[in-house]
């Protein structure tokens, strides 16, 4: 069995390929370079030097957002296209869930964090040992989110490659109960995705979307407008 | 006889997720379009991240699709071609990576095609090109004069300079109360029309073969605003008549003139606007005056569509041109020939 993991939800790039028990290759490209470019270059060159011909691989893994709603796309399109093209399943996982297991095996609670800009986040909140959700991921403002983490009164450790924008309001609201990932710990892994993805069943590929969490600002102003007028 | 080509098209620039396969460049052996219209109508224009969740929702479908009503397997095509732009970025790189993966999954050749040469080309499916060739592109997104020497050698003579002839009609079609899209609201109109209104005619600086719509439609909204001022009921057709009487005429004028003075042999109209019945009609009139072959494909081939990727990917296959796995979308494409 050959895995191809698949991550582009943000701005890094994760791919990996793993061979039954073995990570063979994993990469992860953290230099803002547009996925649509790179990403079918980065994953011919892994398999390329790994020695594995696309029809080798047996399974494909992606992580299906939330994130930036392009990135998720591409990596989203790649993976469904590939798991048609070569008759192989598709798995999806989520692209916070990714993240969380840069945590496994803290002792407490593993919060996901990714930016959503105007002091939006996505994020989840996922128990350390077992990476199983404690809340759902969401779209959320962050200190309204941080209120409902708090109130669990566990030990929190925060990851994702955009902490940094939002460590001081997280130390502000939670104070010590929260802690911070290491750099290297705060980028997906292509090889998480393929773990998993593993243990989820397969998508329908034709009918897999993003998980995008959150509606299109287009359609948010015109339920509005509806509703102003109702 | 050298063996047949068969080479699966994409297109995905804006609110059409389509693929096609097509027979060497001429015969179109399935042609699938989803067009996604009826989720923008309510916004009254294309919201190209809407347009972007519906082809990832869309584009395996349609590519499976086009290959069942082949009753083709990917391994019996020669090459996959894709529209590389322009287009919405969102919206392009959907069918930019989904070629990718389809053509590194089945090792085929992939060939990045612009959108402008896909709307020429898809006159071929219906009738030979003849050179030298004048080709008017004219639709939602372009209105543009192309002059070709062969195959893969384009020329942009004129272009718009402002509104695309179709975003124009969109929008006088918006003052008018008309559902979007407006063109052909406003089309059967005019048709239907006993008068016209009197709007200017813009014809640039003499000589130039470029276009301008934006004055117009601020003289068709300016009319309307005047008109509501004083109280006077305002006729729909006549306005419409009006507007298209004045874009049927520049643009008739400005290709006849072009065809005249670069001595072509065949001219051929493409993009939506094509189907526009009174351009058509103006059109037709004229070249069969002027003596010269004018042809118009099917509306289904005016309109987006992927055969006419797959046709222009063809010429460009046969050419040696290739793409590699870092192609990416392309919004602001320009047109370059492919025949140097
Ligand atoms: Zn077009």
């Amino acid at each position: 069995m050959i895995y191809l993991g698949i991550d582009t939800s943000n701005s890094p790039l994760a791919i990996a390929l793993i061979q039954d028990q073995t990570v063979l290759m994993e990469e992860t490209v953290n230099l803002k370079i547009n996925h649509s470019l790179t990403a079918m270059p980065a994953i011919e060159e892994l398999m390329a030097k790994a020695g594995i011909a696309p029809d080798q691989l047996t399974h494909i893994a992606v992580a299906e957002g939330p994130g930036s709603y392009t990135g998720v796309r591409i990596g989203l399109t790649i993976a469904k296209t590939l798991a048609w093209s070569l008759k192989i399943p598709l798995h999806m996982v989520s692209s916070l869930k990714v993240l969380a297991a840069n945590g496994q095996f803290f002792d407490g609670l593993v919060c996901p964090i990714m930016d959503a800009r105007r002091g939006t986040v996505f994020c989840g909140l996922y128990e350390g040992k077992s990476l199983e959700p404690v809340l759902d991921d969401r779209h959320s403002d962050l200190k309204k989110f941080l209120a409902e983490v708090k109130s669990l009164n566990k030990p929190v450790l925060f990851t994702g490659a955009d902490l940094s924008i939002h460590e001081n309001v997280i130390r502000e609201e939670m104070g010590d109960a929260a802690c911070f990932s290491t750099i290297q710990n705060r980028l997906p892994r292509g090889s998480n995705v393929i773990l998993l993805a593993q243990q989820s069943e397969a998508a329908d590929v034709h009918h897999a979307v993003p998980e995008y969490r959150r509606i299109t600002e287009a359609e948010a102003n015109y339920n509005k407008a509806k509703e102003g007028s109702a | 006889m050298n063996k047949d080509k068969y080479v699966l098209g994409i297109e995905t620039s804006c609110d059409e997720t389509a693929a096609s396969i097509v027979k060497n460049g001429t015969e179109i052996i399935s042609n699938v379009v989803a067009s996604q219209i009826e989720s923008h109508m309510r916004f009254g224009g294309v919201v190209p991240e809407i347009a972007s969740r519906h082809h990832v929702e869309q584009i395996t479908i349609i590519i499976a699709e086009a290959l069942s009503r082949a009753g083709m397997e990917p391994k019996e095509l020669d090459a996959v071609a894709v529209t590389e732009g322009p287009g919405l970025v969102g919206a392009l790189l959907i069918g930019v990576n989904a070629a990718k993966a389809f053509a590194f999954a089945h090792q085929l050749p992939l060939i990045g095609v612009h959108h402008i040469a896909g709307h020429i080309y898809a006159n071929r499916l219906e009738q030979e090109m003849e050179f030298p060739l004048l080709a008017l592109v004219i639709s939602g997104g372009h209105t543009e004069l192309v002059y070709m020497r062969e195959h893969g050698d384009f020329e942009v003579i004129g272009e718009t300079r402002d509104d695309a002839a179709g975003e124009a009609y969109d929008k006088v079609a918006r003052t008018l109360n008309l559902p979007y899209p407006g063109g052909p609201h406003i089309d059967r109109l005019a048709q239907s029309s006993d008068a016209a209104v009197k709007f200017p005619r813009v014809w640039l600086e003499e000589g130039s073969y470029d276009f301008s719509f934006s004055g117009l439609k601020s003289s068709v909204l300016n009319y309307m605003h005047n008109a509501a001022q004083r109280g006077e009921e305002v006729k729909p057709e006549h306005v419409a008549a009006g507007f298209q009487n004045s874009v049927v005429e520049v643009v008739t004028a400005k290709t006849m003139r072009a065809a005249e003075e670069y001595g072509v042999r065949q001219v051929i109209a493409a993009g939506g606007v094509a189907a526009n019945k009174g351009l058509r009609t103006s059109l037709e009139a004229g070249f069969k005056k002027q003596g010269v072959p004018f042809y118009i494909p099917s509306l289904a081939l005016c309109t987006d569509n992927a055969a006419m990727i797959a046709a222009a990917g063809t010429v460009m296959f046969e050419k040696g041109i290739r793409s590699n796995m870092a192609m990416n979308g392309r919004p602001g494409m320009e047109m370059t020939s492919w025949n140097k």
